[in-house]
């Protein structure tokens, strides 16, 4: 997992985390919602940050970007290299050029993140007017051009409207215009389309990954879905309780898992081409970040659970090309162990 | 005819096992179900100037003992259609038959007494479920309605029985809601449904709002609970997946109609209707081998206003196959003239004049 070296023909790293924790210190304790994550995206690549409501995957997210809610979350440890720099070592203003320019996010929720007072065209516009001094008149040209390029039809006769006048699956467009406007290396997706419905979702998701290919950016497409995943990703980071239990290239993962959790929930979701039998249900919830089960955290659900997992954490174990496991059983859960 | 006053109607020797529901006979008879609701502008004099055809024209049958699942995007329908099955939105025209008699049209005692057999089971388990009650007397609720089912002192027993059913501690009656996950919520919903004893249930997305894992569970629970109460169920959910998983037969709807309805495999195999064809080739499945060969036959456009659907077939503004007739004649919900003789699984409803087979769903 470590170091930046790449072999010939592969994409240079864009950006590293190493070993990230992030924690919210608020009146009812700690919670420990990030601990120790590590992953790592080239330029080009779609990593998908795969896992359950509250596993943390947002607040990694937030962490990388630099806007993390703080107080009450802190980062308290790790590294997050970005085109060779670590951003956390950055003062706020290197880091506000970076986010935008370099850097971008896309939101579940297109209507809570845009503004919901100002037209379409003048909030793209401005990210022109701020980050490059471009005039009035061009920004809104420029706006209208990216309106066009995400696939809004009638786009200038539409730059003046406001987010509400738009359906959800165009203002998802309009979050993606507004990502892509200063042309960034790194896109961080989360959840983009969770909120629409699925051949909204078909729409949006192909426009994201044409115009990734066209800029040749970086992806990090932040989800719960198990298909989105599928169709999508090059490698998959699944995470659980705060942790990256595995990472794998996309097909490795879904033929032949390496973390009882991630195996879990591939046998847990119901299939469109058959009726199947009753479905495989993981036993109990997902632990609370501010009770994390000692050992491995995902003990208490795991089947094949025993003594050391109690007491002893697993490490991030290499266990194949590209591949990571946090299981200390990991070879018996490739070789199928039940 | 039974009446829903004296004891659960006699139990159907018949009961379709799985894979056998067609041989069901129907519970409830849908029959060109509509609710409109209307626009009004003005403030102090309210006039209609429109309407939103929420639902518009929608038959089916449900059978005993069946899971009837019915997909669609959001804002087709599904929540008004459910709250018609249940009483709770009064239909604008159309009949509900529940044991032959039309219900749609029934108030007062007679209204309440039929109501007890057709049970709700709603979407989100955060905001069905009033804050201030305790699962006590959220799941018991409705024994104030119904105090024949219950009397008072027998109450508290029966809930916990309830909570033990679903695979709730007994213990936690007198808790609240926010002390629960998502998943055990909705577990407190589904033993507040079962708690009359009733004989369907109508579930509107009850596990959209959970996690894969937990989904899971609680799609086991409902499975379960199906045996064990001989329920009838529909159930509703944009998931494809988990419809298919659940359901033995598949009503697609679009803007306030259905589009086509079959048992699970007709629907998903053999699709005779663009609108399903478009959906389920829309749908990503967990399987990256599947994206390299897959046709995504991917919709222009958004869906039109409910207040102002398309005239003729509701779809043919998306359409690809739309010809001059979609726009002159409403297409009728039945086996298409081509399929009528065939024993193929294309021979099942569907409201589109140029039905024809496509297979969307890869499978391996
Ligand atoms: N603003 C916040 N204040 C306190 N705790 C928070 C806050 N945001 C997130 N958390 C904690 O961090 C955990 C992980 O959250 P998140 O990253 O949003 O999960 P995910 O995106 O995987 O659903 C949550 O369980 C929550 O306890
Ligand atoms: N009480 C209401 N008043 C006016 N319009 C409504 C009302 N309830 C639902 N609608 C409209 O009816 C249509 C169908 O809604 P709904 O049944 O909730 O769809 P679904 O459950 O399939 O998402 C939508 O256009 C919705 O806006
Ligand atoms: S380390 Fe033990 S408890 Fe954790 S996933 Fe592996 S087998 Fe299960
Ligand atoms: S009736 Fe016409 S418009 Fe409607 S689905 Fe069939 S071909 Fe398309
Ligand atoms: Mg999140
Ligand atoms: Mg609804």
């Amino acid at each position: 997992m470590s170091g930046q070296t790449t072999g010939p023909g592969e994409d240079a790293t864009l950006l590293e985390v190493r070993d990230l924790r992030v924690e919210f210190r608020t009146r009812d304790g700690v919670a420990q919602a990030v601990n120790g994550v590590s992953y790592r995206v080239a330029a080009g690549q779609t990593l998908a940050v795969l896992g359950e409501s509250g596993s943390g995957k947002s607040v990694t997210a937030q962490a990388v970007m630099g806007i993390l809610d703080s107080p009450p979350g802190f980062v308290t440890g790790g590294e997050v290299v970005f085109q060779g720099r670590d951003l956390l070592k950055l003062g706020k203003d290197e880091r506000r050029k970076v986010r935008g320019a370099k850097m971008a996010m896309i939101f579940q929720d297109a209507l809570s993140s845009l503004n919901p007072v100002l037209s379409v065209g003048a909030q793209l516009g401005e990210m022109f007017r701020v980050h490059e001094g471009t005039s009035r008149k061009e920004a809104r040209e420029r706006a209208v051009e990216l309106m066009e390029r995400v696939g809004i039809p009638a786009a200038r006769q539409r730059v003046g409207d406001y987010p509400h006048q738009f359906s959800g699956g165009m203002r998802q467009r309009i979050m993606i215009a507004m990502a892509l406007a200063l042309a960034p290396d790194l896109i961080i997706a989360d959840e983009p389309t969770t909120a629409l419905d699925v051949t909204v979702q078909a729409q949006v998701m192909d426009l994201l990954a044409e115009l990734q290919r066209e800029y040749h950016m970086g992806l990090i497409l932040i989800t719960h879905d198990l298909g989105v995943v599928a169709d999508v990703a090059d490698t998959i980071a699944v995470m659980y309780a705060g942790r990256i239990v595995e990472t794998a290239p996309v097909h490795h993962l879904y033929k032949a898992p390496a973390h009882p959790y991630t195996r879990g929930l591939l046998e847990s979701i119901p299939r469109l081409d058959h009726k199947g039998q009753e479905l495989y249900a993981i036993k109990g919830l997902p632990p609370n970040p501010a009770a994390i089960p000692p050992g491995c955290p995902f003990h208490p659900r795991c089947p094949l659970a025993r003594d050391v997992c109690r007491t002893d954490p697993p490490p991030l174990y290499d266990v194949g090309p590209g591949r990571t496991s946090a299981c200390h059983f990991w070879k018996e859960t490739l070789d199928g162990a039940r | 005819m039974a009446h829903a006053d004296g004891p659960q109607a006699v139990q159907d020797p018949q009961r379709p096992q799985p894979g056998q529901a067609a041989l069901g006979e129907p519970i409830l008879e849908i029959r060109d179900l509509v609710k409109h609701y209307p626009l009004t502008q003005g403030v102090l004099f309210k006039k209609q100037v429109g309407a939103v055809k929420a639902v518009d024209g929608v038959s089916f049958d449900l059978r005993k003992g069946e899971t009837l699942g019915i997909v669609g995007e959001s804002g087709c329908g599904k929540s008004t259609l459910a709250k018609m099955l249940v009483g709770l939105e009064r239909p604008t025209s159309g009949q509900i038959r529940y044991q032959g008699q039309d219900i749609a049209t029934l108030s007062g005692r007679a209204m309440k007494s039929v109501r007890r057999n057709i049970q709700m089971v709603f979407q989100d388990p955060y905001t069905s479920l009033n804050p201030r009650m305790t699962v006590g007397d959220i799941v018991g609720e409705p024994y104030e309605i119904h105090p024949e089912v219950a009397p008072k002192g027998d109450r508290r027993k029966r809930v916990q029985e309830l909570l033990d059913v679903v695979g709730l501690n007994p213990e936690y009656i007198n808790r609240y809601p926010h002390q629960f996950s998502g998943g055990q919520r909705q577990r407190i919903g589904i033993a507040r449904g079962l708690a009359l004893r009733p004989e369907i249930i109508v579930a509107d997305e009850p596990v959209s709002a959970l996690d894969v894992s937990v989904q899971a569970q609680v799609v086991n629970l409902l499975e379960g609970l199906q045996d064990e109460f001989d329920l009838s169920y529909v159930f509703i959910a944009h998931d494809l997946s988990v419809v298919r998983h659940i359901s033995d037969r598949v009503a697609v709807m679009y803007l306030g109609r259905l589009a086509e309805i079959g048992t699970d495999e007709q629907i998903y195999d053999h699709p005779t209707h663009p609108y399903t064809q478009a959906l389920l080739s829309a749908v990503p499945v967990p399987d990256p081998e599947a994206r390299e060969h897959r046709e995504r036959i991917l919709l222009a456009g958004d869906v039109p206003s409910p207040a102002d659907p398309p005239s003729g077939c509701r779809f043919r503004t998306r359409c690809w196959k739309a010809q001059p007739l979609c726009a002159e004649v409403v297409p009728p919900l039945e086996v298409p003239a081509e399929f009528q003789d065939t024993e193929s699984p294309a021979r099942h409803a569907s409201a589109c004049h140029f039905a024809e087979e496509r297979h969307v769903v890869p499978s391996d």
